[in-house]
């Protein structure tokens, strides 16, 4: 017996309701479902595909496959750290590299403490500010490896303040 | 419609509408291809352009064009072994392989394995590709055992699974290169809604899905001086086993399969056979109540009726119908039957506990595998059947122990559990079941007795078949279904009370198990079930005794032990209940 | 009088460089002095070099933009330039080289107008062509229209426009759709998104336009989901024409009915290939599937499908208000009209600019783009994406179009464009490219989900310095096969970058394998900083800054770095004043 708690089964309920419990909307459900819980464990998925009535194993196919949806609880502060080309020319790599070796976790893992996430994307937007890097809504342009450790040190803070 | 077409320079006319694969094919010449399949009479292809193993040239085209899934187009001119083509498809191979445990000393599948024999066939003596290989966990069932290292990706068993059975079990997950084919949530599949039906198993073209592997606890169990070791053979094994040592299809094996079992060193050979006329006595004795109750009036008695014999099919509808939980007849499966009467029954007159009887099954199916641990078939931890061999385990065994099944004599089954009627061998094929429970109910109904005892109206490959048998005036209208995405077509039709059936033949597998799970793999060829059909309509037509209530060691069995049948005691040993396993 | 009209590029761009405070401090301050001005926020005005940027036009004077203004130059626009009239610093237009070259059509809006007010848009000639269309045209002859203006598909295929709508315009069906393809994917592409901030309504006429002509009632767009501005600004525009009657049942009182959807991608690049996004939209994993079938006979749900990119629709209100005439008339023989770009990397000027086909690309990196940034050396252009390839020099007068593009060893793409300059290393580059690939492949078939892996580990390889020279020929042959066998575009176009690099750029290659060196300095296997005792003071900054000690040195003294404890990072490169560090 798969477990979820009464507020998210009822609000999965509702959503797909909303979406007329039509399989083709999977995705969109899953989006909205996403945004609300903050990521989509299995309880989850499987709430899902009992509501649009399809399988379990295709609703965890879809998600799999989108680089956009996550199975695991993201931290306190998601850092994209931008791939697009125009960063990648202006050495990004070694920024991702700093990031990682400060944090040290890989691309698309959280810290243990809950705080940072790290993730790479393809073009944040902000070309001309390359290197770019940013926290939650916060654009960072021109970062240098130098500057990493400065920038976590001020959202290990953030997170202390929150605390 | 026709359309004019080149193939290695010679010119063709063919029908519109045919891949180039096909047209090939009816010029001689035979496109390899891995991912591909075709189910003909059941309709089923398995297209999705995966492998790129079957490209060829076309003149005109950029790039080189997969003949599984292109028509043919007038005018085409097509080359299927130019060197480029050659070299495209040797590369492609060598890919695939770059990412492949080289196993095949070990691996289960060897012999028989399409991806093995595709490398020999395009001389593959390289792989010049080397890096990193996919790594995903190994998945061990009751009945099935995965290994997605050696999955090629062919996504056969995804079609089979989602589209033919309408399970939706498998599919692929993740993307790229880290891209695999598994259950929910990377979990084992008994952990998820897989029925067991095997049918993945069985078009898998790798070692990526085999069942588990039960031939060396039959070995142990020979070896044991204090068990008594009984074995029991269904009735589809018998006509697929010659082909794993090189028989025609439709060989019927029963004598020599019973001596190269006795070879084997087993005590007893039985047959389930016997317990499918068992299974008879019950379900037809249920169905003729229900029957009689609905037509008196009574609305808590529900029909149709549909038959049991079948774990898989029960898991099917525990998962996805559970709101019709109450349909089904509560008659064991054949085998179950089998293994509760050799535990309680035979263990008796043999004077052994029960623990000391060891019962092994050969069956046609994997899904077996899986019921005979259904914690309802138990006595105090004690299973009714403890080992289940699918057909393909039982021929591994009897290589193993040297015996060349071909040249021995035949003999015969063992008494009493070896006493089967021709009602008993037609469980092996759709439509089997029905047809010997109609022998039955029709003579219990109407004390007449049947002129001929052949219904072939309940009989062929069709997906989905009806037919109305006149009970002394009283129409009984009949359904059967195999496969079960036709089965499902049949439940929805009950759930939104159309269905205008008095019972109901369900089979999981195409052709029911003459295509199970377990068999020699018959590469999509239906012609192969065709004659396997037509071996079990053989050994039916030449049994003396050919409905079940005229088995006479049912007759005594009644007589001496269960009293009759739906008894209480029939009811405690001989019928189950099921569950609601939706979430 | 009329007003002051002060317009901010408010793109993802322009937000992200904080024209959001700019433009609050314009309004605080403004609304203080009691100076009468029209405050507009806009989409993107192309010059990504400068943001934040803004437009400001005095009555009856023409505009004039400011880039990188920042509260102190804001300050000074307002008491130099509006209160005094005075000059200030910080114009950047109208400057020639960036505008001269330049045509907008697609962008005709952007940058212009108020993309959440639907009038703004009428005002500049918006729903024009739909009114046209509706009231004067036969479907037939808005196809025939199409043709004639040589319109091709400028999502990266090219395919004749006109040609498609025809064939989805004759596909039997009571149901068909036309989709936006708006899930622009490439990376260092900003086109499509910066027309749908800067100007959704243009989208949307030309799917109404679309559905007319080849008789679809339903219209979707699918939209990535990293573009939140465009989606809520095209959802305020559909709320908008809607109301206005262009959207929805009996538009204009026509008897035509057409609405539109949104759906949205999620975080997969090859779903802009159209059958896999056909296959999102259904809410499946977007696995491309063989054509044909093409979706203009089966297509989302299985019906008749027309699906385009975002800025082919945005030419073509334009094509029929103006004729197709006047649209043939610019560009090369066989691509016509403009195309849009975004101009990235070593460049002066980034930004997104439009120019007539048969530009060349010395025109438009060194007149539009200004040049190489810093005085570095141009190396070569990037086009296409992941699917394209890198040009030298030898190509710069190449005047730009779908087939010559080709011919050189790249692709027209969607329309990225990238400037790379001496310090690049081609083999990292096309790695990167190839990692993009890899990334983004479905994972449908052999050779693209194996091979573009294999292919990575052998460039992976070269820049490790771990590779033998036949390692290049099998490079050369793997490329070959994956494009040959691939099912979808992606993977039949992935080799690209490796194959044009490797025809252009050999000799670093070689220089990679045979001399274990990377003469752009990038690949980290083949580098090491040293110290130059000569010029070293023994400040100690570097040893400070070092991230992970592997500097010694006592201050005054000179400084050594331990090779084998270095991760690269440049750090100490950057911080030394006294140029006493290298890469070598
Ligand atoms: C891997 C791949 C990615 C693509 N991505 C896009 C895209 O992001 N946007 C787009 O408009 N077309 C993209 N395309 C092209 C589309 O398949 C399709 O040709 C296009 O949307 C048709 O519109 P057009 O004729 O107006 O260009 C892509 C193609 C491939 C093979
Ligand atoms: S799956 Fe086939 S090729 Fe692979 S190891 Fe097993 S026998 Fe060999
Ligand atoms: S085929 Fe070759 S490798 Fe395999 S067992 Fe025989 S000799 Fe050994
Ligand atoms: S055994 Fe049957 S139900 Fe289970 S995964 Fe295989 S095909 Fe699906
Ligand atoms: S498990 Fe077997 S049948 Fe399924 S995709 Fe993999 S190789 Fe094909
Ligand atoms: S049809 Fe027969 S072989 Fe197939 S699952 Fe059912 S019992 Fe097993
Ligand atoms: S080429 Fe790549 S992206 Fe396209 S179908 Fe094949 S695996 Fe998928
Ligand atoms: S920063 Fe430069 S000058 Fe200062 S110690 Fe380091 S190398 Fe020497
Ligand atoms: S490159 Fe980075 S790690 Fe290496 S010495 Fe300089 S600062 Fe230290
Ligand atoms: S490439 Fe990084 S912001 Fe565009
Ligand atoms: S057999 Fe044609 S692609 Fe696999
Ligand atoms: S100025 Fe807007 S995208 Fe650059």
């Amino acid at each position: 017996m798969i477990t979820l708690s009464e507020t998210s089964n009822n609000f999965l309920h509702e959503l797909c309701k909303k979406y007329r419990n039509d399989e083709h909307e999977l995705i969109n459900v899953l989006h909205e479902a996403q945004e609300a819980l903050g990521y989509l464990p299995i309880e989850v998925q499987h709430k899902i595909a009992s509501e649009l009535n399809i399988p379990d194993a295709k609703v965890y196919g879809v998600v799999t496959f989108y680089s956009f949806f996550t199975m695991t609880p993201r931290g306190k502060f998601p850092v994209s750290i931008c791939m697009g080309t125009a960063c990648y020319v202006k050495g990004n790599e070694l920024i991702l590299d700093e990031f990682k070796r400060r944090l040290n976790i890989k691309a698309g893992e959280t810290t243990k403490d809950g705080i940072f996430t790290l993730s790479t994307l393809r073009c944040v937007g902000a070309c001309s500010l390359a290197p770019v890097v940013s926290i939650g809504e916060k654009v960072f342009g021109n970062v240098t490896a130098l500057q990493v450790k400065k920038i976590i040190d001020e959202y290990v803070e953030k997170a202390e303040e929150m605390h | 419609m026709k359309v004019n077409i080149k193939i290695d320079n010679k010119q063709h006319s063919v029908p519109k509408g045919l891949t180039v694969l096909e047209a090939a094919q009816l010029a001689g010449i035979d496109i390899p291809t891995l991912c591909y399949m075709k189910l003909h009479d059941i309709n089923i292809e398995n297209k999705p352009g995966a492998c790129r193993i079957c490209v060829v040239e076309v003149a005109g085209r950029k790039n080189l064009v997969p003949s599984c899934c292109s028509e043919v187009e007038e005018g085409m001119d097509i080359k299927t072994h130019s060197i480029r083509v050659i070299n495209a498809r040797r590369t492609v191979m060598e890919l695939i392989l770059s990412n492949h445990p080289a196993e095949c000393l070990t691996c289960s599948k060897s012999g028989d394995c399409d991806l093995q024999s595709m490398a020999d066939r395009l001389g593959i003596r390289e792989i010049h590709y080397q890096g990193e290989k996919t790594v995903n966990r190994k998945g061990n069932s009751p009945a099935i055992s995965r290994d997605p290292n050696k999955c090629i990706l062919c996504r056969r068993c995804e079609m089979m699974c989602n589209e033919v059975q309408t399970v939706g079990c498998l599919s692929a997950v993740k993307r790229g290169f880290h891209s695999v084919v598994t259950p929910a949530f990377d979990r084992d599949l008994i952990d998820s809604v897989c029925t067991f039906c095997g049918q993945c198993v069985a078009v898998c073209p790798t070692g990526a899905l085999t069942e588990r592997d039960e031939t060396a606890k039959v070995v142990r169990a020979l070896s044991d001086p204090t068990k008594t070791v009984i074995v029991q053979t269904a009735p589809a094994v018998r006509a697929a086993l010659g082909e794993e040592f090189g028989n025609t299809p439709g060989t019927l094996m029963t004598g020599k399969m019973v001596a190269a079992l006795r070879r084997l060193g087993f005590h007893y050979v039985f047959d389930t056979d016997f317990a499918a006329d068992l299974t008879i006595m019950e379900e037809g004795t249920e169905l003729l109540r229900r029957l009689k109750a609905h037509l008196a009036g009574d609305e808590t008695v529900k029909l149709p009726i549909l038959t049991s014999c079948c774990p898989s099919w029960i898991n099917f509808f525990e998962y996805q119908f559970p709101d019709l939980l109450d349909i089904p007849s509560t008659a064991r499966s054949p085998q179950q039957m089998f293994g509760v009467i050799a535990k309680t029954y035979f263990a008796d007159l043999l004077k052994i506990e029960r623990h000391n009887l060891i019962v092994v099954s050969i069956m046609p199916c994997v899904a077996k595998k899986y019921e005979r641990g259904r914690p309802e078939f138990q006595q105090n931890g004690n299973p009714d059947v403890d080992i289940v061999l699918t057909t393909r385990e039982l021929a591994q065994l009897i290589k193993l122990c040297n015996i060349d099944v071909n040249s021995l004599e035949d003999e015969e089954f063992d008494q009493p559990m070896g006493e089967s009627t021709g009602a008993g061998v037609l469980f092996g094929t759709t439509g089997g079941v029905i047809e010997a429970a109609v022998r039955t109910a029709y003579e219990l109904h109407t004390g007449k007795t049947l002129e001929k005892v052949e219904f072939e109206e309940l009989r062929g490959m069709e997906n989905l078949r009806e037919a109305t048998i006149d009970f002394d005036g009283l129409p009984i209208k009949i359904g059967i279904a195999h496969g079960l995405g036709n089965a499902r077509k049949l439940l929805q039709d009950i759930r939104s009370g159309k269905s205008h059936y008095h019972a109901i033949e369900i089979m999981s597998c195409p052709g029911g198990c003459i295509g199970g799970g377990g068999q020699p793999y018959h590469r999509g060829n239906v012609e192969i079930l065709k004659k396997r059909q037509l071996a079990l309509y053989s050994e039916d037509k030449s049994k003396a005794i050919r409905k079940s209530h005229e088995n006479p060691f049912i007759i005594s069995l009644y007589k001496n032990f269960l009293g009759a049948p739906n008894s209480n005691l029939a009811h405690l040993l001989l019928h189950t209940h099921y569950f609601d396993k939706k979430d | 009088m009329e007003n002051t009209v002060i317009k901010f590029a408010m793109g993802t761009c322009g937000i992200a460089s904080g024209t959001q405070d700019i433009l609050h401090y314009f309004d605080k301050e403004l609304a203080r002095l009691h100076y009468p001005a029209q405050l507009v926020k806009t989409g993107c005005m192309g010059h990504c070099y400068a943001e934040p940027t803004i437009s400001i036009s005095l009555p009856n004077q023409e505009p004039v933009m400011f880039g990188n203004v920042n509260e102190q130059r804001a300050r000074e626009i307002i008491d130099n330039f509006l209160i005094r009239g005075d000059k200030v610093e910080g114009i950047i237009s109208p400057e020639a080289d960036f505008s001269r070259k330049q045509q907008h059509i697609a962008l005709r809006n952007c940058g212009n107008i108020d993309p959440e007010n639907i009038h703004n848009y009428i005002e500049n000639e918006g729903y024009k062509a739909l009114i046209k269309c509706l009231t004067s045209m036969k479907p037939e002859k808005i196809i025939s229209e199409i043709k004639i203006s040589g319109l091709r598909g400028r999502g990266g295929g090219g395919f004749p426009t006109g040609i498609k709508w025809e064939s989805t315009r004759k596909s039997k069906s009571n149901q068909k759709y036309v989709v936006c393809n708006a899930d622009e994917g490439d990376p260092g592409a900003f086109m499509d998104r910066s027309v749908l901030e800067g100007d959704p309504h243009i989208v949307i006429e030309a799917m109404v336009i679309c559905g007319y002509s080849i008789g679809a009632n339903n219209g979707l767009v699918y939209i990535r989901a990293e573009y939140p501005l465009a989606i809520s600004r095209l959802k305020t525009a559909l709320l908008q024409a809607r109301e206005q009657g262009f959207l929805g049942k009996n538009i204009l009182q026509s008897g035509f009915d057409f609405d539109i959807e949104i759906r949205y991608g999620a975080g997969a690049f090859v779903c802009g290939e159209e059958t896999a996004l056909i296959h999102s939209m259904e809410g499946n994993r977007g696995e491309p599937t063989f054509k044909p079938p093409y979706p203009s006979t089966q297509g989302y749900m299985g019906k008749p499908t027309c699906v385009n990119n975002v800025e082919t629709f945005a030419n073509v209100p334009a094509i029929i208000r103006n004729g197709a005439a006047w649209f043939a008339g610019i560009g090369t023989e066989k691509s016509k009209g403009t195309k849009v770009f975004a101009l990235a990397g070593k460049i002066k000027r980034t930004g997104l600019i439009e120019v007539p086909m048969g530009t060349t690309l010395r025109e438009i990196i060194f007149e539009i783009g200004g040049g190489i940034k810093g005085g570095k050396k141009f190396k070569a252009v990037q086009t296409g994406g992941p699917s394209g390839g890198c040009l030298s020099e030898k190509y710069l007068d190449t005047p730009i179009d779908y087939d010559n593009l080709l011919v050189a060893g790249s692709m027209m793409g969607s329309g990225g464009m990238i400037v790379l300059d001496e310090d690049d290393c081609m083999v990292s580059m096309a790695k990167f490219y190839l990692e993009f690939s890899i990334d983004e492949s479905c994972g449908k078939c052999a050779p693209c989900r194996i091979g573009n892996k294999r292919l990575h580990e052998m460039l992976e390889k070269i820049t490790e310095g771990k590779a033998e020279m036949n390692d290049v020929q099998k490079i050369r042959d793997l490329s070959k096969v994956i494009k040959d066998t691939s099912l979808c575009g992606l993977g039949q176009t992935s080799p690209n970058p490796v194959l044009s690099t490797l025809n252009q750029f050999d000799d670093e290659y070689v220089a990679h394998i045979k001399d274990g060196q990377c003469i752009a300095r990038q690949c980290k296997n083949l580098i090491h900083y040293v110290i130059i005792p000569e010029n070293c003071t023994g400040c100690t900054v570097c040893f400070r800054n070092c991230p992970v000690e592997a500097i010694y040195g006592d201050k005054g003294q000179v400084h050594n770095i331990l090779d084998n404890q270095c991760i690269k990072c440049g750090i100490c490169l950057s911080k030394c004043k006294f140029n006493a560090i290298v890469i070598n």
